[in-house]
């Protein structure tokens, strides 16, 4: 064995330069994390403050101009820096490799880039707040081409953040292809890589446009051009078709990660096969293929004409059932498992309930005629928020206390992170759920001001956000105090790669790559045909 | 607990049944996998460390169960939706048009008689009312939480709205697209009157009963109301801040300095003409924004203002 | 070390970031991957990444489509103020380009290195000739107070072109550094990756402006 085999990803080199220059996998999924942690937390405390602001229906501690800013920040950092790059950067990073068997990514150098471009994206992003953009993160023209804020520079840096993912896409597509190891079948990929591959695709293929809806943003705003103007011929609607044409396809970017870190921790904790692993496979892909075909359903009071309406709306219905299927065979995981409540495993289990609710306020929202009522309220809000936090945050903190012996080599506290989690759960409900009602009451989107007949609702879901703030904090805090002592390998008897080495592991992973001959999820201990 | 607005209008209560619907299926759902999930929790927890646990991948049966149920449920959901949506978007035939006009931050209306108001639409009860609304500038959206009804407004085309209120009575409108600044204060209301209290609002005779009642009012009292209602806040502070427009703090018998040099003091005269010709001495430092007021505001609406604007010192 | 020292590390490392990335040939001989599969590997990531360009550039042919269908008439008188004989050279001249770094590619394959930096350098003069004649382009009709916001067809036509003049310089640069990767002896028969998929990106670029000329030119 080598000296560096001897040491660990982490120990084998120090120093800045030993960081910002490696091509180890393993380290820029962890450089990821600890970028998009840092975004995650500035566009939390913006929602604290726009949630505070909320405690009276006047002004309560900004004003109009400062509250706008606010929730423009608020999404577009959780949307651009955190939620759209962050999973799959960062444990998929860290992951993927290891779970398919390979000594890294094929294109390491690549990967090192991608890394540096969402650091310069982010950086352009952050120089923004100069003069801060008032937009709310959808940027819709005509607004967006005249207010002062500089809006140039927050979407050139969207720009760039979009280079970073269509190359982390790439490098994950054809590692995946080219990089499994002897005996890993498709059918043998573990969910959490189909999960990604499919988040990959969309990456590559819906990004770009995105990508040209900015550039031609910048090109109205800077050169004059007349696309989405209406004083200029142009048509305020094309930017909402090109805006959701992206994303539409980028919500499941966010939430298939997710889904695949769920379909990992189930059947290590309920010590049973996957239920219905190949249903799982291919929910997926067809989730992520038909995810292109919905993205009208942004824009059912838009203008756009009633033909074009009930078309989407039928399709939003067809992506509804493969998702209803995962849930299905999550909770049929179980079934007659030897479960174990894990933290990791507690916010697997919430993350399917919340999930749900999310995704059934979703079936509201398809339906032509309550969507004209509920569209832009704090319905939609509220939706958004469950799948988002309820799913997608839910999947991150299941997989930080999952893969944490894995990545830091340490066990850390079960109970306290117990008790962050029930907080957390808890203070989640209490604030998105008076939403549903708010918003089915009539409370409109992006209010500085609000009638004062929604106050108390309003409060009730500020108190909330706070009951979430010590919790998070809580979680973060027993994360940073692992407990004395190295982690072991396997200290969850998974049967995936990536628990087959130390922990950590060292900088190549495999002394000798591995051959598969066993499905993923080959625990329980018969087959048995039926229930 | 109120879970609905009231329901004003024949789109409300198809509307209100989807959600209705919509919220039994997920209520059911909800709680079903909540038990499962709790249930098979408890039931199968872990006992020992070496527990048998069978390798069930596989159950054709639920497998069709769970994927035909959403199936049909959604297709139900869609189908009611569509429904109500496509009835919602046909215009009667004996509708009547008002035109809307949005601008930063609010709404204009054009009757069919020429009158005009701003930010208070008034309709007859049961009659079909359709609005032809478009943007001066950016993009808003009309909504009546009561009615159920939201259509996008822009600049570049029309867009409609069918509606029939079915309840005398005053209801809330937002606006509820984001639009600046002062989005969240772009507000109206809807007045749904009988058809005789319409047809005396129409002609002009209800503007006497309403004169009589503001007379009993202070006028800078009345000038604070319709500071509100009129949507000057929109843009004019009265703390001084200075926002879309100058602020009223101090204005009145101040010094006013305008775009092409010339000079005048703000006295009741400069407000009056500065209110329905805002385009002729506009204040340096500011840009042609302001809408007119001519044949919105009458001239005891402007004294009341004016006096308002007097208290604010 | 001092200030400078850090400053021009950090300018290196946007220069010349493979440079300053350790290399993974280098690391004692543990080579990650073999020769074919990096080679296969390449391939579909290069297609994959045309993938991206098509649907960047989709979205302004979708824009295309829809103003031309809206203003059907701007769109004539607009196509036909354009300079059709030199919009013409430049589509020879990019096609063309296409013929010679294909050659390159065939040539590396058979190790005739002089041959190759030929056809490298044909194509890259070819690219600045693009560049030169879109300028003039580009200027005749500033001069004639025709700007980017002139009306829809004039927008449509400065930002296609605009990205893709963009692409043309990101093309010469990806040829350049490749040129000088092929001086220093770095490309043989045996290894050509790089000039295969550099090739790949060449053709995108010039298959885009075969769609975009009569689109835009040829309409009147």
């Amino acid at each position: 064995m080598s000296e560096e085999q001897e040491k660990n990803y982490l120990d084998n080199g120090e120093g800045f330069r030993s960081w910002f220059f490696t091509v180890d996998h393993k380290r820029i999924g962890v450089m990821y994390l600890w970028a998009i942690g840092v975004f995650f937390i500035v566009a939390a405390i913006a929602s604290f403050l726009l949630r505070a602001e909320h405690l009276t229906p006047g002004p309560t501690i900004v004003n109009a101009d400062t509250y706008n800013v606010l929730f423009t920040l608020h999404g577009s950092m959780m949307v651009f820096l955190f939620i759209v790059p962050g999973v799959a950067a960062s444990f998929g990073n860290f992951l993927i490799p290891l779970m398919i068997g390979a000594k890294d990514v094929i294109f390491p150098k690549l990967n090192l880039y991608s890394f540096w471009l969402y650091l310069a994206g982010a950086l352009i992003f952050m120089l923004a707040l100069a003069a801060p953009a008032d937009t709310g993160w959808t940027f819709y023209t005509p607004y967006s081409i005249e207010t002062g804020a500089n809006v140039i520079l927050i979407t050139f840096g969207v720009f760039v953040l979009g280079f970073s993912s269509i190359l982390t896409g790439i490098n994950f597509i054809v590692t995946m292809h080219k990089l499994r190891a002897p005996g890993m079948t498709w059918d043998r990929l573990p969910l959490f890589c189909w999960a990604a591959y499919a988040t990959s695709l969309l990456q590559v293929l819906a990004t770009p446009v995105v990508g040209i809806t900015l550039l031609l943003l910048i090109g109205e705003r800077y050169f004059g051009l007349g696309f989405f103007d209406p004083a200029k011929g142009g048509d305020p609607v094309m930017f909402q078709h090109f805006f959701w044409f992206y994303s539409h396809p980028a919500v499941y970017i966010m939430i298939l990660p997710a889904m695949g870190i769920v379909s990992e921790i189930m059947p290590v904790f309920a010590r049973k096969p996957i239920f219905g692993y190949k249903a799982i496979a291919y929910a997926s892909l067809a989730i992520a293929l038909i995810s292109f075909l919905v993205w009208g359903h942004h824009m059912f009071v838009s203008g756009q004409s009633k033909l074009v309406n009930i078309i989407f709306s039928v399709i939003t219905y067809a992506v509804a059932v493969p998702t209803a299927i995962k849930v299905f065979n999550w909770l049929w995981t179980l079934y007659k498992g030897s479960i174990e409540l894990s933290t990791a495993m507690l916010y697997s289990l919430a993350f399917i309930f919340l999930f749900t609710i999310g995704g059934l306020t979703g079936l509201f929202l398809g339906a032509l005629a309550a969507d004209v009522h509920l569209h832009d309220t704090y319905f939609v809000v509220a939706h958004m928020h469950y799948v988002m936090i309820g799913g997608t945050v839910f999947g991150f903190f299941a997989a930080l206390h999952f893969w944490y012996p894995k990545m830091w080599g340490r066990m850390f506290d079960e109970f306290k992170a117990k008790i962050a989690f029930v907080l957390i759960f808890i203070g989640f409900n209490v604030a998105f759920f008076p939403q549903f009602i708010m918003g089915t009451l009539g409370m409109p989107r992006r209010y500085f001001n609000y009638a004062p007949e929604f106050q108390s609702l309003h409060v009730v879901s500020t108190y909330g956000t706070w009951i979430i703030g010590i919790g998070f904090i809580l979680m973060l805090w027993n994360l940073m105090r692992p407990l004395p002592g190295k982690a072991p390998a396997n200290p969850y008897n998974s049967l995936s790669l990536e628990w087959s080495m130390d922990s950590p592991p060292g900088t190549f992973n495999f002394d000798d790559i591995p051959t598969v001959t066993e499905p993923v999820y080959n625990y329980g201990t018969k087959i048995e045909e039926g229930a | 607990m109120k879970w609905l607005p009231e329901s004003a209008s024949t789109f409300a209560p198809g509307v209100d049944l989807i959600l209705w619907l919509v919220t039994i299926i997920s209520v059911i759902s909800c709680v079903l996998i909540a038990f499962l999930l709790i249930y098979f929790v408890i039931k199968y927890r872990r006992k020992t460390e070496n527990d048998q646990t069978p390798a069930i991948t596989h159950d054709s049966f639920l497998e069709t169960l769970w994927t035909v149920i959403p199936t049909i449920l959604c297709i139900v959901i869609f189908i009611y939706g569509y429904v109500y949506y496509d009835q919602y978007t046909v215009t009667p035939k004996n509708a009547v048009e008002v035109n809307v006009t949005a601008k930063q931050w609010l709404w204009s209306f054009d009757y069919s008689n020429g009158k005009k108001t701003l930010n208070e639409l008034y309709v007859p009860v049961d009659q079909p009312i359709r609005l032809v609304m478009q943007s001066d500038d950016v993009l808003h959206s009309f909504f009546v939480p009561a009615f159920r009804v939201k259509q996008d407004v822009m600049g570049n085309r029309y867009t409609y709205i069918n509606f029939t209120a079915t309840k005398e009575g005053v209801y809330d409108l937002y606006c509820t697209e984001y639009c600046g600044t002062a989005h969240s204060d772009m507000l109206g209301k809807v007045h749904v009157l009988s058809k005789a209290k319409f047809a005396s609002w129409q002609d002009g005779s209800a503007d006497k009963v309403k004169k009589a009642s503001a007379a009993s009012i202070p006028p800078a009292e009345l000038g604070k109301q319709l500071y509100s209602n009129k949507g000057c806040l929109a843009c004019h502070s009265i703390d001084g801040a200075n926002g879309v427009g100058p602020s009223w703090k101090g204005l009145f018998a101040k010094n006013r300095v305008f775009t092409d040099g010339a000079s005048a003091i703000a006295d009741e005269n400069y407000i009056k003409e500065s209110i329905l010709y805002p385009g002729e001495k506009m204040v340096e430092g500011y840009g042609p924004v302001m809408p007119s007021y001519k044949g919105l505001l009458d001239d005891d609406e402007i004294t009341a203002i004016i006096e308002y604007i007097k208290t604010l010192k | 070390m001092g200030i400078f020292g850090i400053t021009s590390k950090l300018i290196k490392s946007i220069a010349y970031p493979s440079e300053m990335v350790p290399s993974i040939e280098e690391d004692d001989g543990h080579h990650h991957f073999d020769a074919v599969t990096e080679h296969e590997g390449a391939k579909l990531g290069m297609w994959l990444f045309l993938a991206t360009e098509l649907l960047l550039f989709g979205g302004l042919f979708a824009a295309y489509a829809i103003y031309r269908a809206k203003y059907p008439e701007m769109f004539m008188q607009g196509s036909k103020s354009l300079d059709v004989v030199l919009g013409s050279v430049n589509t020879v001249i990019l096609i063309f380009s296409s013929l010679t770094v294909a050659i390159a590619v065939k040539a590396i394959q058979e190790n005739r290195i002089k041959l190759v930096k030929i056809m490298l350098w044909v194509t890259i003069i070819c690219a600045a000739i693009f560049a030169v004649n879109k300028y003039f382009e580009y200027t005749y009709k500033f001069g004639k107070g025709i700007f980017p916001g002139t009306d829809i067809f004039y927008s449509i036509y400065f930002a296609a072109t605009g990205v893709h003049m963009l692409h043309v310089f990101i093309g010469m640069a990806v040829l350049g550094v490749l040129l000088r990767k092929v001086y220093k002896g770095k490309y043989s028969k045996d290894n050509y990756t790089a000039i295969e998929i550099g090739g790949l990106y060449w053709h995108l670029v010039d298959l885009i402006w075969i769609y975009l000329f009569p689109l835009l030119y040829l309409v009147g």
